[in-house]
Formats: structure tokens, C-alpha cells, sequence
């Protein structure tokens, strides 16, 4: 079950543990000491508003930054002392979702899904055929398999980016603003995709959103961030509850 | 060097150093240094984050698993599809030079020797260096727009996190791409440049193709045509490593992509004119004739 407060304890079985995070980019100070932790089976939702590095911290958690101080544990080892292959083989248990969906566009749809299988599995054309197929058909994209992503809408290209994601059957997940620019329905579709997933796959997932509808609809817990700053960790409820100012004004604006 | 040189007297001229206002030679030279010495230091950190670069493609090529189909992809896109282009310019080149050489070679009572000129002008010099720009103008640039846009967009940083790298799969295969492809397209221009050079010859003065062939190679040795066509796989090397380079360190959108397809096309067309001053020298040592 999810835990509704942080432990940092360290543990091997705990999939993401992030402690005294700090990161800058020249003077601009973007995350100031973060601490959190997610569980197995557990969905975090990290809200904040626009430019209050959220981004920045799940580039940190797949190694695609460097931490200034702190730690970042995957499954209990710190990817900041990990050589380049093991690195790589923690990756290969990591999704990512990105903001635009990244589809590489010199590839069609059924390419993409199928990058990661043909570099880091060993399976046939004909079964990395039936796995790309049954992964867009799990997004409702089975379709498009021959289109090329400059064909298909921003809301296709999140779903085809998710499919791909989900490849390689990852332990943890990120997504990096789901709904961002999509129509409600779309953002409705894709929030359903990602509290399936959790019932489907158990893995741990981090969903950075300014949208509080998506959290509503998939987070077991909150994390909020204030310039660089963690201002609350908690349930759903516990955030609905506040009566934190600034939390208070970003729910009612939200809603 | 010349690149240096010029940033110099640029500097000399933004700083405004020929008058110095009463006599103020000190705030001169503070101007001036601090018109010299920026540049000075950023181009020698381009030139260090490009060593840094190519290190690791480098190591990124000779490291296992090796992406052959990437590689195949990109010799047919940088090789392949410049053929046309370069059969062109290279035909070009040698009309041109038939021109050219005619008029003069006739004016010293030399026009036997045109057959000669056009064929050592096309495979010592001519060739290699025209196709080396030409390739450059069409392949750098577009590796730098692919590669930019890749980056904006956010591609490379999702290749990294599903745990490829994208400095074997995306630079390693274009960087060998264009080492392998640029000999084999210089070779055709070659073959163009003395067909047309024959061609332009003929419509003037007809001469059969075997007997033009035969007087220009006639003292033509392996040595004559074999290192400079070769020395175009350090222009491959320069245009895929600057190109790639440029292309996977762009920053700020759409502009940075127009900026990266500029700097690779501009950077390496130079750096290949630089670098063929250095081969020619190298050549005349090693390969005397």
C-alpha cells in the first residue's frame, strides 16, 4: 500500500529516493534541498508551477542531469557513482514520458515503439511486431502503426510516446506533463492510461503536472513545489485541505 | 590560425584602437584585449568541446553493439543521394577547366599538354577539394538541422533515456558515413570532370577519347591519384564531426537550429580549406613525386 508520508529511509527495494537535492543552472537556483521518496505500485504526483523545476527533477531522476549536492537511489544505488553501462541498465527499467511525446520523427509509429525492443531484447521481427501492436493497442493506437508522427495530432503522439515508454515493461515511470496542451477529453483519455497502468503494471510512477484534474484522477500522493522547495508532501486530501496560501491560490486558479 | 588572425584585426577595429582618445593607451589596450582575448577564449573552447566530442564518438564507434543498418541508412542518405550533385559540379569543373586551360595553354604553344592539365587539375586538387565543399554544403547542413532539431525537440534526450546512445547511434554512424562515402563520391566526380573535360575538349578540337586518355595518364601514377582522393576522408571526418557536433549542442528552439545549420556548413567548409593546406603539404612529403 502507498504510504501517505515520506520515508527516506534508505532501501534497496524502494524504487526512487531522492535526498538533499539541489541543482542550479548558472545563478538561477532551480531545486533547493528535495527530499522524496515512491514506492512500489505507488503514482507521486509533483505539482508546481510553470519554471519551478519539476521538469529539471525527473531529468535528474533518469540521469539526463547531474545533481550539484544530494542523492538520487534507484532501487537502493546512487546514479550519480553508476559507469555509463550501468547507468544504461538502470534506464532499461525507467520510463519516460516526455512533454511533446519526443517521437523520433525520421521513424513511423510502430518504429518508435519498437526502438527500445530492438536494441535491448532479443526478440524476432515477427514477436517485436506483436509486441509493438499490443502496446499502441493498449493506447488505442493500433491503427497507426505505418503513420509517421508528423501525421498524427499532439494527444496521438503523447499516447504513442507512453506505448514506447512502456516497451520495456519498466519498475518506474515518469511523466513529464501528461496533459499539458491536450483538449479535456484527451487529458481525460490519458489520466484513465495512467491509473491503468498502475493496476496493470504495479510500477512506481512520477507524474509532473500543473494540472490538478490529472492529479485528482491518478495520485496516491502530492508532492508540492515552490521555488525549488518542497512545500507539501502528502495525499490528495491533505492538499485539498491546506490552508497553505500559495497552495490554496494554485487550486483555486486550477480549478 | 586564420580564423584567429581575423578575429584579431576585427577586434582591433570594433575597439577602436588606431585613435586613441587623449593619448589613452592604457583604456586602448583594455579595449582591445577585451575585444581579442573573448573570442580568442571561446574559440578554444569550441575547439576543446570538439576534441571532447569526437573523443568519445570515437570510443562511442568502437564499442560494441555496432548499429550496421544506421550506418547503411546514412551512406545511402550522405553518399547516395549526393551522387547527383556531385556528378554535376565535378562535370562542371571539368568543362570549365577545358576552357580555361585551352585558351591559356594555347597562347604558350602548349595545347598538346591540355589532355594533361585537365586530368592532374581534376584528381590532384580540383576534384577532391570541390566535391569535399560541395558534399559539405548539402550533408553539414543537413546533419545540423536533423541533429538541432533532434535536440529542441527533445529526440536525443529520449534516445539517452531508453538507454541508447545517441552519440554511437545518431554521430558515430553519420561521422563513418561520411569518412567511407566522401573517396567514393571524388572518385565520380573525377571520372565526371575528365569525361566533360574530354567532351568541351572535343567540341573544339576533336580528339578520340582513347587519345586524350592516353596522353592525360600518361605519367600518371597510382601516387598522383590515390592520396588526394583518400585525403577526403579527413574532410568526411571534419564535415560529419563539426556537423554532428554543432547539431547535438543546439540550444533555444527554432533559431538555435537555424544557427547550428549555418555554424556546420560555415565551421567545416573552413576547417576543411585549412585542412587541405596541411594535406597537400603532407602529401608533397610523403608521397613526392
Amino acid at each position: 500500500m502507498p504510504n501517505s508520508t515520506p520515508n527516506t529511509t534508505p532501501d534497496a527495494q524502494t524504487p526512487v529516493l531522492v535526498k538533499a537535492l539541489h541543482k542550479s543552472f548558472g545563478s538561477q537556483v532551480v531545486l533547493h534541498g528535495i527530499d522524496l521518496v515512491v514506492h512500489r505500485g505507488e503514482t507521486l504526483a509533483v505539482l508546481g508551477q510553470s519554471g519551478t523545476g519539476k521538469s529539471v527533477l525527473l531529468k535528474l531522476i533518469i540521469g539526463l542531469e547531474k545533481p550539484d549536492t544530494g542523492s538520487i537511489e534507484i532501487a537502493g544505488r546512487d546514479i550519480a557513482r553508476l559507469s555509463r553501462d550501468e547507468l544504461n541498465g538502470t534506464r532499461k527499467k525507467m520510463g519516460f514520458l516526455f512533454q511533446q511525446g519526443a517521437l523520433y520523427d525520421s521513424l513511423t509509429v510502430g518504429q518508435n515503439v519498437g526502438f527500445p525492443l530492438a536494441r535491448h531484447t532479443d526478440l524476432t521481427d515477427a514477436q517485436r511486431r506483436d509486441r509493438v501492436r499490443e502496446l499502441l493497442s493498449k493506447v488505442g493506437m493500433e491503427g497507426d502503426v505505418d503513420k509517421m508522427p508528423s501525421e498524427i495530432s499532439g494527444g496521438m503522439q503523447k499516447r504513442v510516446g507512453l506505448a514506447r515508454a512502456l516497451a520495456l515493461d519498466p519498475e518506474i515511470i515518469l511523466f513529464d506533463e501528461p496533459t499539458a496542451g491536450l483538449d479535456p477529453i484527451t487529458a481525460d483519455e490519458i489520466d484513465r492510461l495512467i491509473a491503468d497502468l498502475k493496476k496493470q503494471h504495479q510500477a512506481a510512477s512520477i507524474v509532473v503536472t500543473h494540472d490538478i484534474h490529472a492529479v485528482r484522477a491518478c495520485a496516491d500522493r502530492v508532492v508540492m513545489l515552490r521555488e525549488g522547495s518542497v512545500v507539501l508532501d502528502g495525499s490528495v486530501e491533505d492538499l485539498e485541505k491546506s490552508k497553505d496560501e500559495f497552495i490554496a491560490r494554485f487550486l483555486k486558479t486550477a480549478a | 590560425m586564420p580564423l584567429y588572425l581575423s578575429i584579431i584585426v576585427l577586434a582591433i577595429a570594433a575597439g577602436g584602437i588606431a585613435q586613441p582618445r587623449g593619448g589613452d593607451w592604457y583604456g586602448a589596450w583594455k579595449t582591445f584585449w577585451r575585444g581579442a582575448a573573448l573570442p580568442f577564449m571561446l574559440f578554444i573552447e569550441w575547439v576543446g568541446e570538439l576534441a571532447i566530442f569526437c573523443g568519445r564518438v570515437a570510443r562511442a564507434a568502437v564499442s560494441r553493439p555496432f548499429e550496421f543498418r544506421e550506418l547503411l541508412r546514412q551512406m545511402d542518405s550522405i553518399g547516395a543521394k549526393s551522387l547527383p550533385l556531385v556528378a554535376l559540379a565535378g562535370a562542371a569543373t571539368g568543362v570549365v577547366l577545358s576552357l580555361q586551360t585551352r585558351d591559356s595553354l594555347a597562347r604558350f604553344g602548349a595545347k598538346s599538354l591540355l589532355p594533361s592539365v585537365i586530368i592532374f587539375s581534376i584528381i590532384k586538387e580540383s576534384g577532391p577539394i570541390l566535391t569535399a565543399l560541395v558534399v559539405s554544403g548539402r550533408v553539414a547542413a543537413g546533419i545540423g538541422a536533423e541533429l538541432g532539431s533532434m535536440k529542441v525537440t527533445e529526440q536525443i534526450d529520449a534516445m539517452e533515456a531508453s538507454a541508447v546512445d545517441p552519440y554511437k547511434y545518431l554521430a558515430a554512424t553519420r561521422v563513418l558515413a561520411c569518412i567511407l562515402m566522401l573517396p567514393l563520391l571524388t572518385a565520380i566526380s573525377d571520372v565526371c570532370g575528365i569525361l566533360m573535360g574530354w567532351v568541351s575538349a572535343t567540341l573544339a578540337d576533336p580528339i578520340s577519347l582513347r587519345l586524350f586518355l592516353n596522353t592525360g595518364l600518361n605519367g600518371v601514377r597510382f601516387n598522383d591519384f590515390l592520396p588526394p582522393t583518400f585525403k577526403t576522408a579527413v574532410f568526411g571526418l571534419i564535415m560529419g564531426s563539426v556537423a554532428c557536433f554543432q547539431g547535438m549542442r543546439t540550444v533555444g528552439g527554432t533559431a538555435g537550429v537555424g544557427r547550428a545549420t549555418t555554424s556546420s556548413v560555415v565551421f567545416s567548409s573552413l576547417l576543411i580549406i585549412v585542412a587541405d593546406v596541411i594535406l597537400v603539404r603532407l602529401i608533397l612529403v610523403f608521397f613526392p613525386g
